[in-house]
């Protein structure tokens, strides 16, 4: 009996990143406990060579057609085959990826098997005093930092923050590889995906990109974007914007660096006319080295920046890109 | 067609990084004086989104029906939505709902829901700003038994289902989900209408109505949380801002750029 099951996911036929962190966030807060993980797919036929060098105990394949993307979008199916999973093997915690699969069904699963759950962990660790699970998640935006003590159900889910453990998979283990019928347990859809439409841009992905250049509500309006625009190429970068930004309709939400927009972690990030909300700046607290231009030097991101200027932007920049231009 | 909102009070997240405050013996967020709480946000583009899904089915009656669960209510605040156009407000008010866990607020939530359905569709924002916790409507959603969707940035009614655009990392999904349904809104669903003096005076001229804990059938053990928040900090960000100055803003920007290239960074 597994004391811990993470909920695995795929990229391409082999364990996601994301997978690895969550073995190791597991090994970090019990490092004497059976560790079991779970794949989900249509045909996981591949996966007992490949997936049982994971360095676990045990590996459960969940095989069903309605598991294919992990029921992308509906999630009903990994919801009812993971339940009927934890039922059978009654795991004292479930570890799943805060990633768009694991947001949606890890919610769903503690709440169908009675559990409790903790969302958006960044770290884990057993309360050597009371024995229980302890877990830090950031709240109010990233404002401020809090901690959160299990109270002994008897299973619990933890949800964890993508990128807040780094992984430790190494090849050479031998976990036993086992199927896990799901048949009787998926009943019929009551949602369906119609149509999955990716909505490209050109450029520099604002993920991937190692300078990033971002305006904010104090740009006043949509046309100062082009500055921006001119900035980041010149840099070989991605242009983002704030919340306040986007709702106001000068960029799209694409664009959104935030709490609920995008996860950015670039080496330089240039920000113009933000004030730095909580909100905004847990989107971008991977960047290594933060300028900010604001008229209000009292602004919270001259908090987080590495470099500032106060100031009129419109001042400013047209001289700033003059010069990188020139250097 | 009947459309239930589930709304919460929250501290303006709009409140300056300066003046939030932790009272950290009390493990709770000091709210400034003067700074009154808000609607959260993504709950008005809930609200909104209700809204539109009436405007469309023109002809057909549509009621919106508003609930929260909390206490320390502030009615001018809580109104928000009766004057953006909603019909109804239901408030479920205790003290003993000041500080739920995800799990307790559910079953309080779901109770209030099952007490004034039947709805056709029940609409969340995707958090709430306080604790951002995105689990209460997923929760609500298995207490109720309806398939959900989160994420929506529009909805489309037909008869017995409803079209969802789900917004994903880099495009959006569309999904269709069968009535009565649960769906969570983004904030790339635009932004809430501002309410207009009609609103505003029909608004106020509504009472909201109260449900007690009695009137749901539920106890305070029921409400013991499963997860107890044992500490709450603000981080220290550690980083000193070296501030560039020059002759004017103008040299300013140039001298940035200067110093940039200095530390390598471009």
């Amino acid at each position: 009996m597994p004391g811990i099951l993470i909920v695995g996911e795929l990229n391409d036929g082999a364990p996601s990143p994301v997978t690895g962190q969550l073995i190791a966030a597991a090994r970090k807060a019990y490092p004497d406990v059976t560790v079991a993980v779970a794949f989900l797919g249509d045909d996981l036929s591949f996966g007992d060579a490949a997936l049982g060098a994971l360095p676990v105990d045990d590996v459960y394949l969940l095989e069903h057609p309605r598991l294919a993307d992990g029921d992308a979008g509906v999630f009903d199916a990994p919801v009812a085959a993971l339940a009927a999973l934890c039922r059978e093997i009654d795991p004292e915690t479930v570890l799943i990826g805060r990633t768009d699969f694991g947001a949606a069904v890890g919610p769903r699963l503690a709440f169908r098997l009675g559990a409790a759950v903790a969302q958006d962990c960044v770290d884990l660790a057993v309360n050597p005093e009371t024995g229980r699970l302890a877990v830090t998640r950031p709240v109010y935006g990233g404002g401020a930092m809090a901690v959160f003590e299990f109270g002994g159900a008897s299973t619990q889910v933890v949800l964890v923050r993508p990128g807040a453990f780094e992984s430790s998979v190494t090849d050479g283990g031998s976990a036993r590889v086992q199927k896990f019928d799901t048949e009787s347990v998926i009943s019929e859809p009551r949602a369906r995906l119609v149509d999955s439409v990716s909505e490209p841009r050109a450029g520099v992905r604002l993920e991937d990109a190692e300078v990033v250049v971002s305006g904010g509500r104090g740009l006043g309006g949509p046309e100062p974007f082009q500055q921006l625009e001119e900035l980041a190429s010149l840099l070989s970068g991605a242009v983002g914007a704030s919340r306040a930004a986007c709702d106001a309709g000068w960029m799209d939400h694409s664009f959104q660096v935030g709490l609920t927009g995008k996860s950015i972690s670039p080496r330089l990030y240039i920000t113009v006319g933000i004030s730095g909300a909580s909100q905004h700046m847990a989107g971008c607290s991977s960047a290594r080295n933060i300028v900010a231009i604001n008229k209000d030097g009292e602004a919270n991101i001259f908090k987080e920046a590495r470099y500032g200027v106060v100031g009129d932007w419109q001042k400013i920049l047209p001289a700033f890109i003059a010069t990188v231009r020139d250097l | 067609m009947r459309i239930a909102v589930c709304v919460k009070q929250v501290p303006d997240p709009e409140t300056p990084p300066s003046q939030f405050k932790i009272d950290e013996a009390a493990l709770a967020v000091v709210s400034p004086p003067g700074v009154p709480p808000v609607v959260n946000g993504f709950d008005l583009n809930a609200v909104e989104a209700a809204l539109r899904v009436r405007e469309t089915l023109a002809g057909q009656e549509v009621e919106i029906t508003v609930l929260s669960v909390g206490t320390g209510f502030v009615m001018d605040v809580m109104k928000r939505p009766l004057s953006m156009g909603a019909d109804r407000l239901v408030l479920v008010d205790d003290p003993s709902l000041a500080a739920l866990d995800a799990v307790a607020t559910v079953k309080v939530l779901a109770a209030a829901i099952r007490h004034t359905g039947p709805f056709d569709i029940v609409m969340c924002g995707r958090q709430a700003s306080d604790w951002d916790q995105a689990t209460v409507p997923l929760g609500l959603a298995e207490a109720l038994d309806l398939p959900c969707v989160t994420l929506a940035r529009s909805v489309q009614v037909q008869d017995s289902s409803v079209t969802v655009e789900r917004v994903i990392v880099d495009g959006h999904q569309v999904i269709e989900a069968q009535l009565p349904a649960l769906i969570t809104f983004s904030n790339e669903l635009g932004e809430p209408r501002y309410p207009n003096l009609r609103g505003i005076m029909a608004a106020s001229r509504k009472t909201p109505e109260t449900l007690t804990l009695e009137d749901l059938e539920i106890t305070a053990s029921d409400l013991e949380p499963a997860l107890k928040l044992t500490r709450l900090f603000v981080p220290e960000s550690g980083q000193e801002c070296e501030f560039i100055e020059g002759e004017d803003d103008a040299d300013a920007g140039r001298r940035l750029a200067v110093r940039l290239r200095e530390a390598k960074l471009i």
